[in-house]
């Protein structure tokens, strides 16, 4: 197996690396580019734990090919922070204690900024359908719910 | 047998056409070797980190724009690639295909949508599959492509068994045909499930054509109680021509209980799946009837 050449933009700067064909996308982020926010938790694609954006959607790195992300952007959570400011999704999580062990944290972080950009203003139902593919074995769900509510209203509130 | 889902252990050769006639050529050159062909991978890739299957060529199609595109000027064309979470955004499929809309959103979680396909979830042909039932009911067709020919099956022959397609190795799923539906219809999809991100213990697609108080046509369909998924044949024979009252439905609930086929799984009991399935079907046909707009 040889290595092949891919080519992509990470949290706004190009990256020109070799990759094996059978490299998976999470590997190449974290043993690789040193990115170790984003976590491996089942490899399966049922814990949401390696979400990463690409082209600003959703997507789980465990089940993405590195060869595959050629001329595609990718976000993960290192990217959010702009310096020393945090995001806004961040700071609501902060904020509201929806963050213990800060496994399933990256994950619920992005995945929540995805679900505000589509919803800007979901109900609680709408924000559990959203966040079901993310799984928390720390906190209960139910401040990580209460810090999504939070940021929708403080982007609402700057909106007006 | 040892898994370690963190790596693909398998090496392959990789292979990313960028048009359609670069992937029918390379389908054709590998026909007799181990190629697989890969769009989002949610399914091929948990299989390759979980089981024997052997891959010696990976054919990414997912970067070939000519197979993205939902074509709504007559019923529905699905290009192969395009998204769940795409298809499910388009206005006609809510509308008019509830079920389709409903069973994409079934699916899951929003980052597993963002990369799969209905070719994914056709070629893949789990009886588990959500998306089969209402394609079925709908009496949609797939459009096989190779480099000197083209078929156009319907879904209900093109799935054969457990993982069993009639997909020849030169062959790819190019797109989906789903037709208008009658002005007079209405569908619905429900499944059940361990949690709503699950896969299905057991799911259902009703299709109903209705006049006043009388089925005109119906179409059932049910998923994860057979080897593929099952059109309710007898079931849909009690409903065609007949007023539809409660004492009918009841009847056409117990009929479809008797002609599913589960089993026992991981999932759940044949016995379970026998008795939840009188439920689900007078819950979807309530609903598909319901929606009949007069």
């Amino acid at each position: 197996m040889d290595k092949i050449p891919v080519e992509f933009t990470l949290n706004g700067q190009k990256k020109q690396i070799m990759v094996f064909p059978n490299d998976l996308l999470i590997n190449i982020l974290r043993d690789e580019l040193y990115l170790t926010g984003t976590k491996y938790g089942c490899g399966i694609g049922e814990c949401g734990a390696c979400t990463v954006f690409i082209n600003d959607e959703p997507v789980l790195s465990c089940l993405t090919l590195a060869a595959s992300v050629n001329g595609k952007e990718i976000t993960t959570i290192e990217g959010l922070a702009k310096g020393n400011e945090l995001h806004p999704m961040q700071i609501a999580f902060l904020k509201n204690a929806a963050v213990q062990c800060g496994f399933c944290t990256p994950g619920m972080i992005l995945t929540a900024i995805a679900l505000l950009k589509e919803n800007p203003n979901p109900t609680e139902e709408e924000i559990k359908e959203y966040m079901r593919g993310n799984i928390c074995r720390c906190t209960g769900y139910v401040q990580i719910i209460k810090a999504i509510k939070a940021c929708a209203s403080e982007q609402n509130k700057v909106k007006r | 047998m040892q898994t370690n889902t963190r790596i693909l252990a398998k090496e392959f050769e990789y292979l990313a056409p960028k048009t359609l006639d670069e992937a029918l050529n390379l389908l054709n050159v590998y026909k007799d070797k181990q190629l697989k062909i890969i769009a989002g991978g949610t399914d091929l890739l948990v299989k390759m980190k979980t089981t024997d299957l052997n891959v010696d060529y990976l054919m990414n199609i997912k970067g070939i724009e000519e197979l993205e595109y939902i074509d709504t000027e007559k019923g529905l064309k699905i290009g192969a690639v395009t998204s769940l979470s795409y298809i499910a955004k388009e206005k006609k499929v809510k509308a008019r295909y509830s079920a389709l809309y409903e069973s994409i959103h079934s699916i899951a979680a929003p980052a597993i949508r963002n990369m799969g396909t209905v070719a994914g979830n056709l070629g893949n042909a789990s009886p588990a599959a959500d998306m089969i039932p209402p394609l079925m009911v709908y009496g949609a067709k797939i459009k096989l492509l190779g480099k000197q020919r083209e078929r156009t099956i319907l879904v209900e022959d093109f799935i054969t068994g457990v993982g069993k397609t009639l997909l020849e190795p030169d062959e790819l799923i190019s797109e989906i045909i789903i037709p208008e539906v009658d002005v007079h219809s209405g569908s619905a999809f429900l499944k059940k499930s361990r949690v709503k991100a699950d896969l299905s213990k057991i799911n259902c697609a009703v299709y109903i054509i209705r006049e006043k108080n009388i089925c005109k046509d119906c179409r059932i369909a049910f998923g994860s109680v057979g080897i593929t998924v099952l059109r309710a044949n007898k079931t849909e024979h009690l409903l065609k021509g007949k007023v539809i009252n409660s004492e009918l439905i009841n009847r056409a609930a117990l009929e479809a209980s008797l002609e599913i086929k589960p089993i026992d799984d991981i999932r759940s009991t044949a016995d379970y799946r026998k008795a939840i399935s009188r439920t689900l079907l007078k819950d979807c046909l309530d609903l598909a009837w319901s929606r009949v707009k007069n």
